[in-house]
């Protein structure tokens, strides 16, 4: 038996290294909050107030003026209607066709499997890289198009693979005795299995549906002359970027027409107010999915 | 006779064939039609490599275009500005490696420790937060953190009286690595450590219980079960990271730059770019793209045989 002193010792230490991590730990919190709090703060504050400085993370003079302003800029409601639009479609879409063909390959009396399951796989080795890339897209015509937000990216290897290694685990008798009632294939996929996916399909879902919102290089690069392709990634990354060091990042060279209205003019708070925005939504979404994907990559993490 | 014999063996099974491929339509109809997708937007790009051997012209049929061999790769490897580009590249995946890879398994094994679960639940959700937001938020919200004006850095170092003046962070090319660095643990921390933590969760609490017993501290059982029980996990996504170490990105490298740090701040990528769509060079770009994936390549597989050296794991 340990001593009695020796006990204590322990429980000293222990105590110690409670107060530390929960500190520390408190510091991290801090940090990743702070700069979305101070961004929140100067998006409500009035904007001749904001540039006294001082700010950090309650508004000192509150308005919504800031919001209304951003309303005025039409590249900005394109943007944000494009955004939401990319959004839906490629997640509804990219979605469904990922489960489809995870289906497929969760069906081991496939015959078809080894082959479709490579050629997928294998994608996620190798790729063409960027210049080809935009050759292709170019040839393909998608260029100055909405669909080059969606088409490219519809069939994700990666996601198919999580989504099949969830439906691995559903019992195949479900799907016989289905067949037995005359259901097909698809009916099987689209009534049995998919219904009982749905923590999987949410998790998938909130990657995609990220991703789309989240993307802004796509436009840059193929639809960045084409004002209502636009979307709100892509107008935020232009408005930021002017206010960088004076005249921005000219020397990287082909930015494409940044002569806006509101560059250099734009104040600090409405900046902020166009950032909020673009976060808002998915600090909307993100607690009612967050349960699924955790739950979700564990799995897949721990099966690994 | 056993020609015919294999013959009619041949032939019943490519009857067997037809039949499943028959009752099976339907499996087929759902996936075939992405095997063609995944083969127009993802090998057919592959097929582009050619252009890096070529005076690649837009628009003149394949048979027309002028071949050079391996003029581009010469030129590459002559280019001051390739070599600035592979160092910054390099610096930033190996800084990205070390903290990046390292900083998560540490807050993965402190959360952990932590017994409150209401705690450890909120720091979780707090801390996956800026995974799921864009880079160009994240960069807008570097500069804003940075800023001379009210930017919380300076403020605070001026207030603690290690600065005199506001101090202009995004202007010097000598802490843009480390910019990009630190704004990338802010980032991804949280989200990187997920992994760690379901490999934690997985492991055996009875060996605990027996550490306890027998008077481990808190450090002995971290550094005796927790962190041996999950070095499979490390490994896997040690050898990954180094497969793609080269192939950082250059989204934040994009963003976080401006012209006065272009010289730390040129990632491959960003110069492929630069030159192949911004200046219409596409075949020397593409050059620099296969440059690109064929180091990654190697670095994956040597990565990969090193550990199967020593720990006879592989993920390949």
């Amino acid at each position: 038996m340990a001593n009695p002193s020796d006990l204590y010792q322990t429980t000293v230490r222990e105590k110690i290294f409670d107060i530390v991590n929960y500190l520390f730990l408190s510091i991290v919190i801090v940090i990743t909050l702070y700069p979305f709090l101070n961004v929140l703060a100067i998006s409500l504050n009035d904007s001749t107030d904001t540039v006294r400085g001082g700010i950090y993370i309650w508004p000192r003079e509150f308005t919504l003026n800031n919001y209304l302003e951003i309303l005025k800029y039409d590249n900005l409601v394109t943007g944000f209607v494009n955004s939401v639009l990319r959004t839906v479609i490629g997640t509804i879409l990219g979605v469904f066709i990922q489960a489809m063909v995870a289906f497929t390959l969760s069906r081991t009396d496939f015959q078809g499997r080894r082959f479709v399951s490579t050629a997928i796989v294998l994608t996620m080795y190798f790729s063409g890289g960027l210049i080809p890339g935009y050759m292709l897209i170019r040839d393909l015509g998608l260029i100055n198009s909405f669909w080059v937000y969606i088409l490219p990216g519809l069939v994700s290897a990666f996601n198919i693979i999580i989504i099949r290694s969830f439906m691995d685990g559903l019992p195949f008798s479900l799907q016989e005795s289905a067949k037995m009632d005359g259901a097909n294939d698809f009916v099987i996929f689209y009534r049995i299995i998919l219904p009982l996916c749905k923590p999987v399909l949410a998790t998938i879902a909130l990657f995609v549906a990220v991703g789309q919102w989240n993307s802004w290089f796509d436009t840059y690069l193929y639809n960045s002359m084409n004002e209502s392709l636009t979307t709100l990634q892509y107008e935020l990354m232009k408005i930021l970027d002017n206010t960088t060091m004076g005249g921005g990042q000219d020397a990287n060279l082909m930015r494409p027409n940044d002569e806006q209205q509101m560059n250099r003019v734009s104040p600090q708070s409405i900046k902020m107010a166009i950032t909020m925005v673009t976060v808002i939504p998915i600090i909307m979404v993100y607690p009612f999915v967050q349960r699924y994907f955790i739950k979700g990559m564990t799995l897949g993490a721990v099966k690994q | 006779m056993d020609v015919a014999e294999k013959r009619q063996e041949k032939l019943k099974k490519s009857s067997l064939f037809w039949k499943t491929f028959k009752s099976q339509k339907m499996l087929y109809a759902m996936s075939l039609p992405f095997v063609a997708w995944v083969f127009v937007f993802n090998y057919l790009p592959v097929w582009g490599w050619t252009m890096a051997f070529q005076n690649y012209i837009p628009g003149n049929p394949f048979w027309q275009q002028e071949w050079v061999g391996f003029h581009h790769f010469i030129q590459l490897f002559q280019d001051e500005r390739f070599f600035l580009a592979l160092r910054n590249t390099l610096a930033m995946s190996f800084l990205g490696l070390l903290f990046g890879f390292t900083i998560p398994i540490v807050f993965a094994i402190l959360l952990n420790e932590v017994r409150h679960s209401i705690f450890k639940r909120v720091t979780q959700t707090i801390t996956y937060l800026p995974h799921f937001v864009s880079w160009v938020v994240v960069a807008g919200i570097v500069t804003k953190m940075l800023s001379t004006d009210g930017g919380i850095i300076n403020d605070l170092l001026v207030g603690m009286g290690i600065l005199d003046q506001p101090y202009q962070f995004m202007a010097e090319g000598k802490w843009f690595w480390s910019i990009v660095t630190i704004s990338d643990i802010w980032k991804e921390m949280g989200w990187n450590a997920i992994i760690f933590l379901a490999a934690i969760a997985g492991l055996d609490p009875q060996l605990y219980e027996a550490a306890k017993v027998d008077g481990a501290s808190r450090f002995r059982q971290i550094w005796h079960i927790t962190l041996p029980g999950i070095r499979p996990t490390i490994l896997v996504v040690l050898i990954l990271n180094i497969g793609h170490l080269i192939q950082i990105g250059f989204e934040k490298q994009m963003l976080l730059s401006n012209s006065l740090v272009i010289e730390y701040a040129e990632v491959l990528e960003l110069y492929a770019l630069n030159y192949g769509i911004g200046l219409g060079q596409f075949s020397y770009g593409t050059a620099i793209g296969i440059f690109n994936s064929v180091v990654s390549i190697f670095l994956l597989l040597l990565a990969n045989g090193i550990f199967r050296r020593y720990s006879n794991q592989s993920v390949m």
